[in-house]
């Protein structure tokens, strides 16, 4: 496939929810490792052979917390994705770590594993709001978990979340100044979303959660990242990430260039084209629910549908806008509303490439919902 | 057929919430009108829109058979009357259906506002009137001070209040003795010519046009001759019933009755509320007095917010018209809005009523454009033009001079409030007529502008005194005045819907609110948008919309895919509630909104 195909790997599992969260995670007591891998296996197996045979360029452990995984469990399933496909030379196989000090003695056996970039959640560099955040780590072991994982892969990426309660705009900019001190070629910087159904959700309905940034003090602060980053050698390539040229993240562009990936794991998402047609899938949510239909049925999908012409056109426009390169200028069609869009210095276009300008990436969701 | 002596007619009246529905259902139900497992709630009150506001738009009777301690058996016939202002008039024609009214009061709140103001229509129609005490069973019931309070303020006597709890059903034998023994047989001759009072009438699905009658000389048949006296059409009675409250027929119906009848008459329309009916072959004399022609006041555009709906709303429309007549709609185009209708109400709750029913029972999306009412234009040339609409207003060249409608409002209100109502008629350019006391409550009287009052008056009257004021009001004739037309820009395009006529000193503080809230409710766009308000061409007020700054999903990954595609399908979907204007889309409540006014 032109835009790569990866695997996705969905650990649900974490120490504490943090209530900003609307991923699929759950806190278990107990954890059968050996039986999670086995159902993993299993479905590796059985996506093989949906997509048949394929150059693999990356796989993606993520959560939950995949980072209480063992490290034999992260083996066995690099070694059933890498018998199922065949891995490109270039492979990235990115696990999605959390910088606790206990996680961070674990870097070693990933890194043997074949784990060669890991993303660590950082979330902030300031104690008081990882408290706030309902991180169990704090700021210090954030900074020596990087160093670590330094150590023992070739490419490291930490996220950070901005636009916090009682964050100004001062202090957003002397935390990225150190996060960039400390970055590696790779970062990812989310601003604060309100989901719905997450504890932040909830307090922010009744009105509890004082201090989040209006609109305008988001718009600086997302401003002043995209300058910031810039200059410092890793713009934004795509919304919230930031990058030296050549250090993206060779997974996430698949998803937003549109390429293939399979989803294995409590929750997690597909897309495979086969024969011509985009196939989407979805897994069972919840891990009991998973793993039961994994092991009695030898499939954990709970849905799987062809997406018809148009929602894969929609999906392919909303998903590679975020990326500074822009999509093809085959998949829009609307000219005169993009040459509104192109007259208020929104968008840009050529021939080949339609692509949101800086000035419009703040507005992306305003620009698509005019677009598509 | 019952004699008269065996009749007595009479109607609740009572603040909302002080247990009109429970009494009435109560009476009902140990009559045993109605078998046990066929009572529900609030039998009298039929629309949805009705239940859950707390009003009644259409009259509904019940006919109650009830034995009496003297051994005989009477006919009670229970008249429930709309309670709003809007419907002044209907209840008017129900009170004058009936002799008398149980005044129903609260024993643990007192008189309130809504009761002064039916009461007041209760003794305008002569009745005689019973007060009941209910609630008795709470705690915080003060029977005492609650029956003196009736009589300082209404200035009844409440010594013989009859004391009950609706809810337990204490006290309703009692309530049902009074009527028989306190009411007064109606009057009336069986052998004179037929003459009815039409008190309401209304679309049944199943049997046409329903119309409910209060007989009050000679008798009426199935299979009459009638003749409407103000209209001058003929029917043939197919159909003669009283409400029990389900339909039972019967053959007659004499002096003193009430029930309905249908008559093939196709639509109500037809039929106009407190018209005569009388034999075609052997009229009576002379017609019911007190009759008056449905006249909508006020105006507004209802428009599909889809084009495409256009031909649904003009099926709702017509339908609706069907049951209601004092509601007029013609064809209406707007640059901005494309096909719609201009509708007549006869009030603001009116226009309320029918445009939630439309969304509701037709599930139209609506814009409603500002309501106004009808000047009287005098040009240059000597002829006088109508202007229903502001957007119809001709060349100011040719225009002599403008007259607005005025009326007389009469609000009844306690002493405490006084200065927030004095206030607030001052503030729509009302004149005061009168101010009188009764009791510990003030009646004030004031010459308003009908224009000043037909959008958010009475709204803004109930929030400044909590409630406890009551309204009333008629038409008094025309006034010329300063009156221009106000536009409304919004991005340099303007928005038809918005103009409307206001009274020249009070333009640019009415143009001022209004781009203020327009800014409120117009989304940001992606880019800057001035609000302006203008008489001709000069603008008086203007406001900019700031451009909106950041609307970006933060992290978007495979997973996310298909939910974000969906959050996106939902906003594009609420964008189909709005309207564009040029390159700004408007969302529909933004229409009627931007007109209410805050002070």
């Amino acid at each position: 496939m032109a835009n790569g195909f990866g695997l996705y790997v969905h650990w649900p599992f974490c120490q504490a929810k943090c209530p900003y969260c609307d991923f699929n995670s759950h806190v278990t007591a107990q954890i059968d490792q050996a039986r999670w891998l086995a159902a993993y296996e299993s479905e590796i197996a059985r996506v093989r052979d949906d997509s048949g045979p394929r150059v693999l360029n990356s796989i993606f452990f993520g959560g939950g917390t995949p980072s209480l995984m063992e490290g034999d469990t992260v083996a066995g399933i690099i070694a059933a994705a890498r018998a199922a496909w065949s891995p490109a030379n270039d492979i990235e196989i990115t696990l999605e770590a959390n910088p606790t000090s206990v996680e961070a003695a674990r870097f070693r056996a990933y890194a043997d594993a074949g784990v060669n970039r890991v993303s660590i959640g950082v979330q902030s560099l300031r104690d008081d709001h990882l408290k706030a955040l309902g991180r169990l780590h704090s700021a210090d072991e954030a900074r020596r978990a990087v160093e670590t994982a330094e150590k023992h892969f070739p490419r490291v990426s930490f996220d950070l979340i901005y636009g916090r309660q009682h964050q100004a705009l001062a202090d957003w900019k002397e935390e990225l100044t150190e996060a960039l001190q400390m970055a590696a070629g790779h970062l990812s910087l989310y601003h604060l979303t309100i989901e719905p159904d997450t504890a932040f959700g909830d307090r922010h309905a009744r009105g509890r959660l004082p201090g989040l940034p209006d609109e305008d003090l988001s718009a600086d602060m997302f401003d002043l990242t995209q300058d910031m980053t810039g200059a410092a050698g890793l713009p934004m390539y795509e919304i919230s990430n930031h990058s030296t040229p050549g250090a993206e993240s060779i997974h996430n562009l698949i998803y937003w260039r549109s390429g293939d990936w399979a989803g294995v794991g409590p929750g997690a998402h597909g897309r495979l084209t086969l024969g011509g047609e985009r196939n989407a899938t979805e897994c069972h949510m919840a891990p009991s629910a998973w793993l039961k239909a994994v092991e009695s049925n030898r499939d954990g999908t709970s849905l799987r549908r062809v997406l018809a012409h148009e929602d894969a056109r929609i999906e392919a426009v909303m998903m590679g806008l975020r990326l500074a390169e822009g999509v093809p200028a085959s998949l829009l069609t609307n000219v005169s509303k993009i040459n509104e869009l192109e007259d208020l210095r929104l968008l840009e276009s050529d021939d080949t490439t339609v692509r949101v300008t800086p000035r419009g990436r703040p507005l992306l969701n305003a620009v698509l919902r005019d677009l598509l | 057929m019952t004699d008269l002596a065996h009749i007595r007619n009479f109607s609740i009246v009572a603040h909302i919430d002080h247990g009109k529905s429970t009494l009435a259902d109560r009476l009902i139900q140990m009559t045993g009108t109605v078998a046990e497992r066929d009572m529900k709630e609030q039998m009298l009150d039929a629309m949805d829109i009705e239940r859950e506001r707390g009003i009644t738009i259409k009259a509904n009777t019940v006919r109650i058979e009830y034995p009496a301690k003297d051994g005989q058996t009477y006919i009670l016939n229970l008249i429930d009357t709309p309670g709003h202002v809007d419907f002044a008039y209907e209840v008017s024609r129900s009170m004058q259906a009936v002799e008398g009214s149980l005044l129903v009061v609260d024993a643990s709140q007192g008189v309130e506002a809504q009761t002064l103001a039916n009461v007041y229509q209760a003794i305008d129609a002569d009745h005689e009137i019973v007060p009941v005490l209910n609630k008795i069973d709470l705690p915080a019931a003060d029977v005492d001070r609650v029956a003196e309070q009736i009589e300082d303020v209404i200035g009844i006597d409440a010594t013989d209040a009859v004391q009950i709890s609706a809810k337990t059903g204490i006290g309703i034998p009692n309530v049902l003795e009074a009527i028989v023994t306190r009411l007064p047989t109606p009057k009336g001759d069986r052998d004179a010519p037929l003459k009815a009072m039409l008190v309401d009438s209304w679309y049944d699905p199943y049997l046409g046009v329903v119309v409910m009658i209060r007989v009050i000389d000679g008798v009426i048949r199935k299979g009459d001759q009638i003749k409407m006296m103000q209209t001058g059409a003929k029917y043939g009675v197919d159909k003669l019933s009283v409400l029990k409250p389900q339909m039972v027929d019967i053959k007659e119906l004499g002096p003193g009755e009430i029930g309905i009848l249908t008559a093939s008459i196709k639509q109500v329309r037809d039929t106009r509320v407190g018209d005569t009916i009388t034999h075609d072959k052997k009229p009576c004399a002379r017609a019911l007095p007190g009759f008056k022609p449905a006249q909508p006041v006020v105006f507004c555009g209802l428009f599909p917010v889809d084009n495409a709906e256009f031909e649904d709303l003009r099926e709702a429309i017509s339908k609706l018209a069907l049951n209601d007549a004092s509601f007029s709609s013609e064809m209406e185009t707007s640059a901005a809005l494309g096909f719609g209708f201009r509708c007549g109400f006869l009030g603001l709750l009116h226009l309320e009523v029918i445009r939630d029913r439309i969304e509701r029972e037709y599930d139209i999306d609506l814009i409603t454009t500002a309501p106004s009412v009808i000047y009287h234009i005098y040009m240059r040339d000597g002829t006088m033009l109508e202007l229903h609409n502001p957007a119809d207003m001709p060349d100011l060249t040719h225009v002599d001079h403008l007259e607005e409608p005025r009326i007389k409002a009469t609000i009844l209100v306690p002493d405490e409030y006084l200065g927030d109502v004095l206030k607030l008629c001052q503030d729509r350019r009302g004149i005061q007529a009168d101010l009188t006391y009764a009791g510990s409550r003030a009646m004030v009287v004031y010459d308003l502008p009908l224009n000043e009052v037909v959008f958010d008056f009475y709204d803004r009257l109930k929030s400044v005194t909590k409630g406890y004021a009551s309204f009333d009001y008629q038409m008094t004739g025309y006034r010329a005045d300063n009156l221009v037309k106000m536009s409304i820009l919004v991005n340099d395009e303007p928005v038809d819907a918005l103009s409307m006529m206001v009274h020249r000193d009070r333009a640019e503080a009415r143009g001022r609110a209004m781009v203020e809230k327009l800014k409120d409710l117009i989304p940001r766009h992606m880019f800057k948008i001035p609000i302006q308000a203008a008489i001709g061409g000069k603008v008086i007020a203007r406001e900019t919309l700031s451009a909106l700054r950041k609307d970006v999903t933060a992290k978007c990954y495979g997973g996310d895919a298909t939910r974000k595609k969906k959050l996106l399908e939902k906003q594009k979907a609420g964008k189909k509630k709005m309207r564009q204007f040029g390159k700004v889309e408007i969302p529909q409540e933004a229409f009627i909104n931007a007109l209410k006014m805050d002070g």
